[in-house]
């Protein structure tokens, strides 16, 4: 279990330096984003455990990183990040996940809280009824023979091609929904098969539709950039993932590698850290198969976008034109990337690993998407359903530092078991009425799961990434209505 | 009275179990029991459906990851929910088992929690204890 006695040691407020020594077997050190109340909360479970058995990963390079909303996850912790050698180091599934591309976006509109709030249970319902949600949704999309394959490879483009939504999209989704290499003959017919009947549906656990209002704007200019403008404007935030594509992807090469890892001789603490190399057949197959997740993931969200802006318009009255719902950005933060990374001074090919992180490229970065140029990558931090949730930007420092990474949500601190213990669905469901937010849930024990009080206040966790330098707060939003899947 | 089939054990993220029995077979049988109460409330379930599951795999571990995720499987392809578990062979790097269980029928079953997979972290399979430890993504 946690071993609370080994130290750590501060770098300052925000970061702490885990000593290779932590744990014999380590090959680089660790270092955890976080702040003194957070960590006592770390030191009571096995998140820290985690970060070391990562940092046993061959070609991890630097750090075994740990972003703000860091705890216990299985295998890599969650808010987990590290970056291997594309030469000579390792990809792992397990630090990307079963829930490959699991990612937020969010979308900006015309609208004031003032239009909306009165017809928001309406909205609500719409919204529940247009988007397919909850344990084992169907789509109503009907993807006939191989067409799912060529959804693998197209991503967000496969679905606007189709009618899901606009062209402009693309321009602001992370890799334009669309990663390149995705080979569909690395998927397995059983991903496919439980892919095929579920595009377009939202799913179940910690996924959501939010409706926001604006409710703090830290960075005026920033933040205009991105078309938000003021106080009380309607936001929606989107969050899901791959559906049990994703999740049968990572089964099937989380157990090849098992078995790889014989081969390559390569022993790890921790069989969900299960690897190959970077280079190898099953690192090239895993790579090539996680990125046809990743993209069925983005046309995923982009369907789901579609349907949305249909409820908007349906329910205000309003053309698309006057209701705006243009996408800021799309988020991925469980996936593994080539990047190029600076290294003692030397720029390197890396397969960064982001499990439960987000990326937070700077200002000028390439990959940043020509309108945010001048500003820096959208980071998009969804807090609990009661709460508030954020908007970042990327920054120069979080490329020096963390593989241009940071947090990706507020972090659990209870347990789904104690927090059906301690909180029933039905009071829950309750409290956030009282509090203006208009909820609908497919199940009301998962809804207590996700209630406010599981949550570390994803205010202290994105304070920790502001004032660390690894992202700059934007701009705040609170709820005023959730669909839980 | 009979001894608890599995207990739930705590995750922060997630959700994982221990399963008990008086072999270890069937301390199989009850960790895919526990997976399913998860998932499910299990006492409305009927037993109208069957599925065979032959399965050889490495190790016991290997074995119990695929066993589970195998029925995680089923679930998410064919919605149904199983309540009963028989295996019939089992060496520990092998087995066989019918498993019943039924349609999910939204008037009549209530679903509680998505189940993604089951993890290797903390995966332990103890031979001499015939008890079972997994960790769920949730």
């Amino acid at each position: 279990m946690a071993q609370p006695n080994k130290p750590l040691e501060k770098i300052d407020d925000y970061r702490w330096r885990m000593p290779k020594s932590y744990k014999t077997g380590m090959r680089v050190p660790g270092i955890i984003y976080t702040d003194e109340d957070m960590l006592k909360q770390l030191m009571k479970e096995q998140a820290l455990e985690q970060v070391a058995n990562v940092a046993f990963l061959p070609g991890i390079v630097d750090y075994s990183l740990a972003m703000p909303d860091i705890h216990w996850g299985y295998g890599f912790p969650i808010g987990g990040v590290a970056a291997t050698r594309v030469d000579d180091g390792v990809v792992s599934p397990g630090g990307v996940g079963f829930d490959i591309n699991c990612g937020v976006r969010l979308l900006r509109t015309n609208l004031t809280g003032e239009e909306v709030y009165p017809r928001i249970k309406e909205l609500i319902d719409s919204l529940y009824n247009n988007v397919p949600s909850g344990v084992g949704s169907k789509g109503n999309i009907r993807l006939r023979g191989a067409e799912i394959n060529e959804v693998m490879v197209k991503g967000s483009r496969w679905a606007v091609e189709h009618g899901y939504g606009r062209p402009e999209d693309l321009d602001t989704t992370e890799e334009r929904g669309e990663m390149p290499r995705a080979d569909p003959a690395r998927v397995s017919s059983r991903a496919r098969e439980r892919g095929t009947p579920q595009l377009g549906t939202l799913g179940s656990g910690n996924h959501f539709l939010e409706v926001a209002l604006v409710d703090h704007i830290y960075e005026p200019d920033i933040a205009g950039v991105m078309g938000i403008n003021q106080i009380g404007q309607v936001m929606l935030y989107i969050h899901c993932g791959s559906r049990g594509l994703g999740h049968q992807v990572a089964d099937d090469y989380i157990k090849e590698m098992v078995r790889a890892m014989t081969k390559y001789d390569i022993s790890l603490p921790d069989r969900q850290l299960a690897c190959s190399p970077v280079k190898s057949p099953e690192g090239q197959a895993y790579l090539a198969a996680m990125r046809c997740a990743a993209n069925y993931a983005w046309a995923n969200r982009q369907c789901i976008t579609h349907w949305v802006r249909q409820s908007f318009c349906q329910i205000l009255g309003k053309s698309e034109k006057e209701a705006g719902l243009e996408l800021i950005y799309d988020v991925t933060h469980n996936i593994a990337k080539i990047e190029e990374h600076k290294v003692h001074g030397k720029q390197q090919r890396l397969c960064v690993h982001r499990k439960g992180a987000t990326r937070a490229f700077p200002a000028g970065h390439p990959d940043v998407p020509a309108k945010y140029a001048k500003i820096g990558q959208p980071v998009l931090i969804p807090g609990d359903m009661g709460r508030v949730s954020y908007v970042l930007v990327g920054t120069e420092q979080a490329m020096e530092e963390t593989f241009g990474s940071t947090c990706h949500g507020a972090g659990r601190v209870q347990s789904r078991t104690a927090a059906k213990k301690h909180l029933n669905g039905r009071a829950v469901l309750e409290s956030l009425q009282s509090r203006g937010i208009t909820v609908r849930a497919g199940s009301l024990p998962g809804l207590a799961e996700e209630a406010s009080e599981a949550y570390k206040d994803v205010t202290s966790v994105v304070e920790v990434a502001h004032r660390a330098g690894i992202s700059k707060i934007v701009a705040r939003t609170r709820p005023i209505g959730v669909i839980k899947g | 009275m009979t001894r608890k089939r599995f207990q739930l054990i705590e995750h922060t993220a997630d959700v994982g179990l221990v399963a008990y029995g008086e072999t270890l077979a069937k301390a199989f049988a009850n960790a895919a029991y526990g997976l399913f109460s998860i998932i499910a409330e299990l006492k409305t379930v009927k037993e109208t459906e069957t599925r065979q599951l032959e399965l050889s795999e490495e190790d016991p571990e290997a074995l119990l990851f695929e066993w589970l995720n195998s029925l995680i499987y089923l679930f998410d392809v064919e919605m149904i929910l199983f309540k009963r578990f028989e295996i019939t062979d089992f060496d520990g790097c092998r087995l066989r088992a019918v498993c019943y269980g039924e349609k999910y029928d939204p008037s009549r079953h209530q679903l509680k929690t998505g189940v993604k997979a089951a993890t290797y972290h903390m995966l332990k399979v103890d031979g001499e204890k015939n008890q079972v430890q997994v960790i769920f993504d949730i």
